[in-house]
């Protein structure tokens, strides 16, 4: 459902422009609102979201579609944890629809969509893998990269249970933003991805801004 | 036909793990009929490497799994194939059970009064598996639930099917690589029945045939003749 923000860019406490390949990872508080900016259009924002006391308590796709009964996210979506509590919710939406079915791109999983000779290629998950190392605080590894949301990425099922990949619904300075339940890290890998028409083959930066 | 090399069961509410070494199938059976097995792989050379359902469903453009498909690690690489399913849909978005989501629909998971007809749940399962193995929460992934499927409309919103899968229904499971099977046979998440649904399997392991040229998983789709062949990479490098 599209609903526009009543936040106002002026008052953020906090922002950050995230270049295509790159990574952010930093803890929301609860009670913070997180809004993430499709700057250029059609791009992909891969996420996965920690409670900040307890990483293994994480976000999780099944749980999420399964207890609001639709796979779509969007306003009103409660992001649910493994363990069943619900962790952010979507507040507004100015895009329509993300998707939380097909998961992050890896230079393996390249190879296989793509070409066997595609595993050189930046990827999401050669992302968060460089977040989880780089940033030790939070104590995460590989164990820790699950399935995540794609902010602005458009994949509907089809009436015979195939999944089609459609052009995005997103555009430039569109916005989906979530109000943070719990204190969460919040893991970003802005995709770099060069082999898909979805992005026109040219991944572009995504905007972070945070409001007290 | 493939060689038996042995057959066991698992009533309802029940979990077991198990190494179905290269070139094995697991043929399991729905005895009774609206059985659910809940499922998850792991690499027993490096549990790092795990199922992965997004990467299973977007590579193969498919939001149910059936006869033809492959079951991918976030490796790049195929677990097992699906070559025979009755049941034309297994589910692997809708996830598994927890303690409170079984209280709050079928009540308590108590031992104390019901011993080995306690109420199970799908999560506690996995986890009592998969420490066996070192392993723990951080480690559970989006799962399988065979015999299940759920569906959607065309705004995206789930249905679970029920009387999906009928007594006497197989499902075969081809092994391409040393796998970790991680199972239980506890109630589908979505499963609207009034009493907990306590519905037991049988399963046969055998010896696979050989991956013919023309095999339905490997020219089902592009994407999995390069899975296979990662997969072949992998195994002839491993020591298998």
């Amino acid at each position: 459902m599209i609903k526009e923000s009543l936040l106002n860019p002026v008052d953020v406490a906090y922002r950050e422009t995230v270049r295509a390949g790159d990574y952010w990872m930093k803890v929301v508080k609860a009670g913070q609102t997180i809004r993430i900016v499709d700057s250029e259009g059609n791009q992909a924002a891969d996420t996965l979201f920690y409670s900040a006391a307890n990483p293994a308590e994480r976000y999780s796709a099944v749980d999420t579609i399964r207890e609001q009964g639709n796979v779509y996210l969007t306003t009103g979506s409660v992001l649910m944890t493994n363990e069943g509590h619900p962790m952010l919710e979507i507040v507004a939406d100015t895009c329509g629809r993300h998707d939380t079915l097909g998961g992050a791109c890896a230079t393996e999983s390249n190879q296989v969509r793509y070409d066997l000779g595609k595993k050189h290629m930046h990827a999401c998950r050669d992302s968060w893998l460089l977040a989880v190392t780089e940033n030790p605080e939070f104590g995460m590894s590989k164990r820790d990269i699950t399935h995540n949301i794609n902010f602005f990425m458009n994949v509907p099922i089809t009436a015979d249970g195939g999944l089609s990949f459609a052009d995005g619904i997103s555009a430039p300075g569109k916005y989906v933003e979530l109000k943070a339940l719990m204190d969460v890290i919040v893991l970003i890998s802005n995709c770099p991805q060069l082999n898909n028409p979805c992005n026109a083959y040219n991944p572009t930066p995504v905007d972070v801004l945070v409001w007290n | 036909m493939a060689e038996l090399l042995y057959e066991d069961a698992l009533p309802g509410g029940s979990h077991w793990s198990m190494v179905m070494p290269a070139g094995s199938l697991l043929k399991i059976t729905d005895v009774e009929g609206g059985a659910n097995v809940g499922m998850l792989f792991y690499n027993p050379r490096n549990l790092l490497e795990r199922y992965n359902a997004p990467d299973t469903l977007k590579c193969q453009h498919t939001f149910k799994l059936t006869t033809g498909h492959c079951l991918y690690s976030d490796m790049g690489r195929i677990f097992c194939s699906v070559i025979q399913d009755d049941t034309g849909w297994i589910d692997t978005v809708a996830g598994t059970t927890n303690k409170a989501k079984i209280a709050a629909r079928w009540g308590d998971r108590d031992y104390q009064h019901e011993r080995n007809l306690w109420k199970q749940n799908g999560y506690d399962s996995f986890l009592v598996e998969v420490a066996k193995y070192g392993l723990g929460a951080r480690d559970l992934a989006a799962n399988l639930n065979l015999f299940s499927k759920v569906f959607t409309d065309d705004e995206g919103n789930l249905q679970f099917a029920e009387g999906h899968s009928q007594a006497g229904n197989t499902i075969t499971l081809r092994f391409e690589m040393e796998t970790l099977v991680v199972f239980n046979t506890c109630p589908h998440p979505m499963n609207p029945a009034a009493d907990y649904p306590r519905k037991p399997i049988q399963y046969g392991v055998y010896k696979a045939d050989p991956v013919a040229a023309d095999d339905i998983c490997r020219m089902s789709r592009p994407e999995n003749g390069r899975g296979f062949e990662n997969t072949r990479r992998y195994v002839c490098c491993a020591g298998h």
